[in-house]
């Protein structure tokens, strides 16, 4: 063997080995170190074969934790060595000793490239392995064409290009521009059609994570992925070496199906249809083997399947099928499987129409969370939060406060939040939810935040009926022997707000109340002090009739800490000491916490607690999923039946108890402005998130916004509304505009010139809002029809307004919504754009080359119906974005129709009465990025005019959320236009 | 994608180490006992998964040996746990029946082999036969340069007689 020759290494390694302990390690490794030290410095005595077994050893010893700060050199330097055997040391030795960030790789960068162009095989395989491993910006910079040649090369033998290819995934995560999207996605595809089980599944890796980032650009790899599924379930073509346990290459079927995961939906139904043969036949061959290995290759694949499933969101049958299977999966006794049942079904959560069936399993699940392995234990753990709801939320959460008690350390925050949340959302009635925190507490009160029981305190505060039963409770729990300290500041804080209600009863008496809260006194922390200081002066004076023995009691305990050490207890005893002083005058300063107004609850801050200390992965990435589905169908959610069943009492303030604190409070401070309901994020905080990471309320956003009187000008949105108008542009439902009151979202279909828009207007008050008024002002080119919007939209509801568009002569003119409503306090309104925007009323249009050449020629006239102008001052783009934003306006674009690449030629049909074809040139000049000529060819030249207006602000001003709304340069969008539109645009 | 690759000893001595993601040498050391200590004491009838500061680690044991792979947490487990058998059985093709001396004594040559195995922390090649004939084209493009070294220093040492 290799080694045979390196004796020094083998006997340091020896040595190592038989070190006693870590102390002689360490010496025999700082001796060698000194000894490699010096050996380097007098660099000129080594022969290649000692500069090998001295980077050897360093490796060695780096690979065993100790620091190894010099040497890299030499390793680098073998690098360049003529000779295989030394350089294949230097590469490996440097891709492990280095990382990417590291200064020393930029001295082999040029003998890096010339190895990977080279001729020498071997050479390119060691250059593009230690590229792959090690990736970095500037490798990224300086080989990724190189690399990219190598994949796409016919002349290259297989071993290198799939080192090529995972050399470019690398170089492609450090930096995604080394690989241009136009260009690839058809090299992509080529790649595909490879027969090499080994190149493919390289390049199935890439494939990846091209999609993961863009996943329309590689639609035209989607077909192919199905055949090579098909390809490997049928086992057709599969060389023997490539089948693992006589599964052909189960790798390389898991990742296909990872890619197929990546695009947001199938919609061809050939491709569907083979697709889901494929899956069927996977989900089919189940049947456990003896074989573990070959058992864990099939399941590998199969949960693979199972997930693809869910993705592609199958037919009924076959989500049932999958249920079934993890069903069973949960309950066999290879552990494996068991955890992978278990993740899934909390993946499968996602599915809508699944949970009842998922409930099923709910006994076998709670099982599992006595189960011996602590990894199975939290998958059962996120499983039961994700499945309870309001119907098994008392069942679930008495298991997760039984099993808190016997829980492992490492565990136990995670599910005392757990719990605390799953009692807050799903509480059947509120005494349930006191008691279920009060227990948590008393189990686990180490690991309750303080956030958990501040909400306690809130929901008793708000709610008149529970403060008597709170309170006894409370008292209850100080009963027990050994308190928790968290305990003593809830029950402190509950008695000392409400013990005055239950006085009537035996041992309740203020004086006993007193005297129980004080035992506990001695042994608290400080903070919780100050807690029962509070909680003290509030019995004595909550009291109907003075006691002096505990008057005198009280008095004493404040003139005792009047010295205490700390500020804060200090302060609160001189002061309650001289305000008791004063007697029963003092009752209103010490009367009871008024409610909390509802927005400041700290639901959000809980659940976003939940988040950030979840370890848990499927639940994060469920999170995720959840909130990529609810930017895309913000609206359409409304309708949907709430998947959980938010329990509304929760948040309900009793009758007659009017919110104490006054709507007009803007809520600019951005993030916490959590509605309990909110129509949108009935999934609560996790989703709400979206919308309120918006950043404050900029001037420029607050101009947008008409505002007719300055009473009103307290409510402010809650994020950009330029922001949201120009989300509208490009997509079809979102949020139009929305405040601490109201929300309005908006869902629009287009079709030919019609087109039909709902105006969802959602409450989100806790009272009615009245005098809604919502008109909408046609410009003269279109044709509206509104229905009427009630006069009053109830608290928490939501009312549907459609409209109905029709377009009739080209315009760049658009809608103006002319909003107002009272929110009882004041009047507000305001006047929204709606996005009803010329790119809505054009479709791309496909032409033939030569049908499309004819038609520009007949354009040219004469006479001549091309219109072309010469624009400045264009936002600086390169070609494929530029090509995309035109895409983003409904043009197709023709790529390869005009002969200069620095051309963008496109066909759209614009819909008013009549359709009308446009040509679309832009001539972009690489010299000076800022400058195009545009030329629209139309045969009736009025399209031909708003259109090229249209384009052209489209290109000097690009719609993003943080873009200012206008340039230097641009043309005042005023100036041209008139009707409602031009009131607006003045203000913008 | 993988993470690491860590090949650890029932007594949490480091055998291989091999980095896909920029770790400094202090979190790889922090990584390396913090896995220790939450895989080693797991008994044999467990899962092979670990939840580790939101990834994942799969690992499993052979004899002495412990080769474990930190992997994303939507990857799938399955999947890399027959990449660590894999390696194992490409291992084993090479040195004929592998133990932990071996690995401990060739530990360049398990590198050698990782490399042909993972690159950028993805599957490289899932063809014994495939590794198998690189490692040994490898070893003979240096036991022939070590030829060629020997036989030059020989003509040399006659020449200068």
């Amino acid at each position: 063997m290799a080694l045979s020759g390196m004796r020094g290494l083998s006997v340091f390694i020896s040595d190592v080995r038989n070190c006693q302990n870590k102390e002689l390690e360490r010496a025999r490794v700082d001796k060698e170190l000194a000894n490699i030290r010096t050996k380097f410095k007098n660099d000129k005595g080594l022969t290649p074969y000692e500069k090998k077994k001295y980077v050897w050893k360093m490796l060695y010893i780096f690979m065993l934790g100790y620091d190894v700060d010099f040497g890299h050199m030499e390793a680098v330097s073998l690098i360049s060595a003529p000779k295989y055997a030394e350089k294949q040391v230097g590469y490996i030795v440097t891709s492990s000793l280095l990382n990417e960030n590291h200064d020393f790789l930029r001295l082999v960068i040029n003998t890096v490239r010339n190895d990977i162009i080279g001729r020498n095989e071997t050479f390119q395989c060691l250059a593009l392995t230690m590229v792959g491993n090690i990736g970095g910006k500037e490798f990224s910079e300086s080989l990724a064409p190189d690399v990219q040649k190598l994949l796409i090369s016919n002349s290259c033998r297989p071993l290198v290009r799939k080192k090529a290819a995972l050399c470019l995934l690398r170089l492609y995560r450090k930096n995604p521009d080394v690989v241009s999207v136009d260009g690839w996605a058809d090299r992509m595809s080529q790649l595909l059609d490879e027969r090499e089980i080994g190149v493919l599944t390289a390049v199935m890796s890439l494939l990846v994570a091209l999609v993961a980032n863009n996943p329309d650009a590689y639609w035209n790899c989607v077909s192919k992925c199905v055949r090579v599924l098909e390809r490997l379930t049928r086992s057709q073509d599969i060389p023997q070496e490539y089948t693992y346990y006589g599964i052909p290459s189960p790798w390389l079927q898991v990742k296909t199906m990872r890619v197929l995961q990546y695009f947001p939906a199938i919609d061809d139904p050939n491709i569907r249809r083979s697709l889901f043969e494929v899956l069927q036949r996977v989900l089919m061959g189940t049947d456990a083997v003896k074989n573990i290995n070959k058992n864990n290759a099939t399941h590998a694949v199969l949960f693979e399947a199972l997930a693809l499933v869910m993705h592609l969101d199958a037919e009924k049958d076959m989500m049932a099928q999958c249920v079934g299977l993890l069903g069973k999966f949960i309950a066999v006794r290879e552990p494996n499987i068991r955890y992978l049942g278990l993740e899934n079904m909390t993946r499968m959560l996602m599915v809508s129409d699944v949970q009842e069936s998922i409930k099923r399993h709910q006994v076998q699940i709670i099982t599992s969370l006595r189960d011996p392995d602590i990894s199975i234990r939290r998958r059962s753990l996120d499983l039961l939060y994700g499945m309870c709801d309001v119907t098994n939320a008392k069942d679930i959460v008495e298991e997760l406060l039984q099993y808190l008690t016997t829980a492992d350390f490492a565990i136990r925050e995670e599910l005392a939040l757990k719990a605390a949340i799953l009692a807050e959302k799903f509480a059947p009635d509120l005494s349930w939810y006191v008691d279920v925190i009060l227990q948590l507490i008393e189990k686990a009160g180490d690991f309750v935040s303080d956030d958990i029981w501040y909400r306690v305190v809130q929901f008793v505060t708000n709610n008149d009926d529970l403060q008597p039963y709170a309170a006894a409770k409370a008292r209850d729990f100080l009963d027990k022997p050994a308190v928790h300290e968290t305990m003593v500041k809830v029950a402190g804080y509950l008695l000392g707000e409400y013990s005055h209600l239950l006085s009537r009863r035996p041992g309740c008496s203020p004086k006993e109340v007193f005297s129980i809260i004080h035992d506990k006194f001695a042994t608290v922390s400080t903070p919780t002090k100050a807690i029962l200081l509070s909680a003290y002066i509030k019995i004595l004076l909550h009291s109907q009739t003075v006691d002096p023995e505990l008057q005198n009691h009280v008095l004493a305990v404040f003139r005792k800490n009047e010295t205490y050490l700390d500020a804060e207890v200090q302060q609160r005893a001189s002061e309650y000491y001289a305000l008791s002083r004063k007697g029963p005058s003092m009752v209103d300063v010490m009367a009871e916490m008024p409610k909390f107004p509802e927005r400041q609850f700290l639901q959000s801050a809980l659940l976003k607690k939940a988040e950030d200390t979840e370890v848990d992965v499927a639940d994060t990435s469920a999170t995720k999923l959840r909130l990529m589905q609810l930017t895309s169908t913000a609206v359409v959610v409304a309708d949907q039946k709430p998947a959980n069943g938010v329990h509304p009492a929760l948040t309900r303030v009793p009758s007659g108890q009017r919110n104490i604190e006054a709507p007009t409070v803007p809520v600019a401070n951005g993030g916490q402005s959590p509605a309990p309901v909110d129509f949108l994020a009935i999934e609560a905080a996790p989703t709400h998130s979206a919308p309120e990471s918006s950043p404050l309320v900029g001037p420029g956003d607050s101009l947008a916004l008409a505002l007719m009187d300055n009473q009103a000008s307290t409510v402010q949105p809650t994020g950009s509304v330029t922001e949201w108008f120009d989300a509208l542009c490009r997509k079809d439902s979102g949020i139009l505009y929305e405040d601490p009151f109201i929300q309005i979202g908006l869902k629009a279909e287009w079709r030919g010139n019609q087109g039909r828009i709902v105006l969802f207007l959602g409450n989100k008050h806790t009272a009615p809002l009245l005098s809604v008024k919502a008109v909408i002002l046609p410009p003269r080119h279109m044709q509206l029809l509104t229905s009427n919007v009630p006069d009053t939209i109830p608290p928490r509801a939501q009312v549907q307004c459609p409209v109905e568009v029709t377009n009739l002569s080209p315009s760049r003119e658009i809608p103006v919504l002319d909003f107002s409503y009272n929110n009882s306090s004041a009047m507000v309104s305001f006047k929204l754009r709606l996005p009803v925007i010329m790119s809505k009323f054009l479709q791309g249009a496909t032409l033939a080359p030569a049908d499309y050449i004819a038609r520009w020629k007949a354009l040219m006239g004469p006479p001549n119906k091309l219109l072309q102008e010469v624009v400045r001052g264009v936002k600086p783009l390169p070609l494929q974005e530029m090509s995309d934003l035109l895409g983003s306006l409904h043009v197709a674009i023709a790529p390869g129709y005009d002969p200069n690449v620095n051309n963008i030629v496109g066909a759209a049909t614009y819909f008013s009465e009549n359709p009308t074809l446009c040509l679309i040139r832009i001539e972009t000049d690489p010299a000076d990025r800022t400058q195009i000529r545009l030329t629209v060819g139309t045969p009736d030249t009025s399209v031909a005019l708003e259109l090229k207006e249209y384009i052209k602000e489209r290109l000097v001003d690009i719609p993003s959320g943080a873009a200012p709304t206008s340039l230097p340069g641009m043309p005042s969008p005023a100036d041209d236009l008139v009707g409602p539109a031009a009131s607006l645009a003045g203000l913008i | 994608m993988i993470r690491f690759v860590l090949l650890i000893s029932r007594q949490g001595k480091v055998r291989l180490t091999k980095w896909y993601s920029p770790y400094t040498q202090k979190e790889r050391l922090k990584a390396i006992r913090e896995l220790s200590a939450l895989i080693l004491p797991r008994g044999p009838k467990l899962c092979n998964f670990v939840e580790w500061k939101g990834l994942k680690v799969v690992y499993k044991r052979y004899a002495s040996l412990y080769f474990c792979i930190c992997v994303d947490s939507e990857d799938n487990e399955l999947d890399g746990l027959e990449v660590i058998h894999h390696y194992v059985q490409v291992l084993d093709r090479y040195f004929g029946n592998v133990c932990e001396l071996d690995l401990i004594f060739n530990f360049h040559k398990a590198y050698f082999i990782l490399d042909e195995i993972l690159i950028a922390g993805e599957l490289q090649e899932s063809s014994k036969k495939s590794v198998s004939r690189v490692i040994s084209a490898q070893d003979t493009l240096v036991e022939n340069a070590k030829e060629q070294a020997s036989s030059l220093s020989n003509m040399i040492a006659q020449a200068t007689k």
